[in-house]
């Protein structure tokens, strides 16, 4: 007995010495992983000149721009147009898929006959598609069907986002007993009701991990937008970044790495508001994936 | 309850299959016929049967493409999870700060492709300068950078899974193992790998299509730049499409040959894994 305890608590130390080890190990790991965001920050405030030259100096008194690349770069992008183009095709895609592939799941999945069969099946296929494959004629379909804006874009983002969202709400409503269902519409719910007020609340998990999976997917979507929106009218985030490259002949480093960390900074206070969402999201996600 | 549900078709199914229809099944049945057609636009497509696939075998710029992207996804694929596995194995012994690491790590899996390219630019391109070349110095440097870009983007992402699956490990599994005399290598071959094979199963699975696709951080770091040698096959089918003119058919066809290598990856990578997987 004597003994046993005498082990236990040698192998406690042990592990405590490794863990302090590990910690210290981890946290060179994670500063260094963090510092391609903080390169970005500094030479934001630095001229451009000293940008290409010494990417790796802090900004001192020569080099210290001050936000003058923000205010330039703003300008020259209409910064906060596109983000609010961005924040209104993002919100309202998620919105949307939300709503209508939750209902369109559940519809598949209680009522078995061949076309609710083929649908399922379709959105399973359309997962592999990549999206060069329909990249041209859905932009030239979007364009004469007038969807070249943001909220037209919203359906766009249904059409070709449904296949996920279809899948992933039909495993959830396939665990769902029937019985509650049943009982709510032996009260007198009209399906509508049964859905609105008994099934959606329960797949309030799967409604999560499907909302943070297509935002992080249309927040970030570059081509998709560029093809199918008005530029000359609606520009999306990584459409300004992507322009500030190609539209402006040589690139303006001091304004490209201002508009990065704006770029940046709403994706970090979304991080540090829903981590514990979206890390959970992505493993659910990822097991019925 | 089936019947009474039934009737409801226009509500609940109808809005998501019109969008369905227009943004995924319309198009994808139009890109297989357009593939063998002479085409600017979609109103004036002319059939001429496999001429654009003949092209595109004939076109180098392709070949090369889909060399580059065949390796690089084999390359990111055996990192990406290489490095995911070991950090969550790391990060599951319970040391202090688990949680704050794991924040840190996933970080980067939230930042799009084109920002991704551009921060990744000025960093590699600042490194590379000590030593008098830069990215596009040649199709190997592009390679590399984009291995690293990669890396740091998805490795978080592959660890919170492969976390996942370690602590879904029954913990009686392991002290069974360690009673019976089991080494730390002979648990970790003989214990955890075959347990968390599903998450492998997944990690392979988006690693490998993720590196396939991958279009804009090829875009935003090298542009395919020098002379489309560190151009990969969602960036050449993209500018076979839009500056090549004339090419829009063989661009198409392009993009069918993409889809059934995806295609053909996917099943066969899902048919592997999925073998190898513990039975419960």
């Amino acid at each position: 007995m004597a003994n046993k305890n005498a082990d236990n608590q040698v192998s406690a130390v042990r592990r405590a010495k490794h863990g302090w080890i590990l910690t210290l190990v981890f946290s060179l790991l994670a500063v260094a992983w963090l510092y391609p965001i903080f390169l970005v920050v500094i030479n934001a405030l630095k001229k451009k000149a000293f940008i290409t030259r010494e990417p790796f100096a802090l900004p001192n008194g020569r080099s210290f721009f001050g936000i003058q690349n923000f205010i330039s770069g703003v300008e020259k992008t209409q910064f906060f147009s596109a983000i609010g183009n961005s924040v209104i095709i993002t919100v309202g895609s998620v919105a949307v898929i939300i709503v209508c592939t939750s209902m369109c799941a559940w519809y598949i999945t209680r009522v078995k006959n061949r076309l609710t069969s083929a649908i399922y099946t379709l959105c399973l296929f359309s997962m592999i598609v990549p999206f060069q494959m329909v990249m041209f004629s859905l932009s030239k379909l979007a364009n004469m069907m007038h969807l070249s804006n943001p909220i037209g874009i919203i359906l766009v983002y249904l059409g070709f986002g449904a296949g996920l969202a279809v899948f992933m709400f039909c495993g959830f409503v396939k665990s769902i007993p029937l019985e509650i269902e049943e009982a709510a519409m032996i009260d007198g719910c009209t399906p509508l009701q049964t859905f609105f007020r008994v099934v959606f609340p329960i797949m309030k998990p799967t409604t999560i991990t499907v909302a943070i999976l297509q935002a992080m997917w249309i927040w970030n979507d570059y081509l998709l937008p560029y093809l199918v929106l008005d530029l000359k009218r609606y520009k999306t985030v990584p459409i300004v970044i992507q322009y500030l490259k190609g539209g402006y002949g040589a690139v303006d480093w001091g304004t490209m790495m201002a508009m990065l960390v704006l770029a940046i900074i709403p994706i970090i206070i979304f991080y540090a508001a829903c981590q514990k969402y979206i890390i959970e999201g992505v493993v659910a996600g990822a097991v019925k994936g | 309850m089936e019947k009474s549900i039934k009737k409801y078709f226009p509500i609940f199914a109808l809005p998501t299959m019109v969008a369905f229809t227009l943004g995924f099944v319309v198009p994808f049945l139009m890109g297989i016929y357009l593939s063998f057609c002479d085409f600017t636009t979609i109103t004036d497509a002319k059939f001429v049967g496999f001429k654009n696939y003949a092209r595109t075998f004939g076109d180098p710029s392709f070949l090369q493409a889909l060399g580059f992207t065949a390796l690089f996804t084999v390359v990111s694929v055996v990192t990406i999870n290489v490095i995911a596995f070991a950090i969550a194995m790391l990060l599951t012994k319970g040391i202090k700060g688990t949680n704050l690491f794991r924040t840190v790590f996933f970080m980067p899996n939230l930042i799009g492709g084109i920002v991704l390219g551009y921060i990744w630019q000025i960093l590699l391109n600042g490194i590379l300068e000590h030593f008098g070349r830069t990215l596009t110095y040649s199709g190997a440097y592009g390679f590399w950078g984009l291995i690293i870009l990669l890396n740091w983007q998805q490795i978080g992402y592959m660890m919170i899974i492969y976390i996942a699956g370690i602590q879904n490990i029954p913990g009686e599994l392991i002290e069974a193992a360690k009673i019976d005399g089991a080494t730390n290598g002979q648990l970790l071959r003989h214990v955890t790998i075959p347990m968390v094979m599903p998450s492998v199963t997944i990690c392979s699975f988006l690693t490998l299509t993720n590196s396939f696709k991958l279009f804009d951080q090829n875009l935003a770091l090298t542009a395919g730049e020098p002379a489309k040698s560190s151009q990969m096959l969602a960036l050449n089918i993209y500018e076979t499409f839009y500056t090549r003119t004339g090419w829009e058919g063989a661009g198409q066809a392009k993009a069918v040959i993409f889809f059934l290598i995806v295609a053909v990856i996917a099943m066969t990578q899902n048919y592997l894994t999925r073998r190898k997987e513990v039975q419960q």
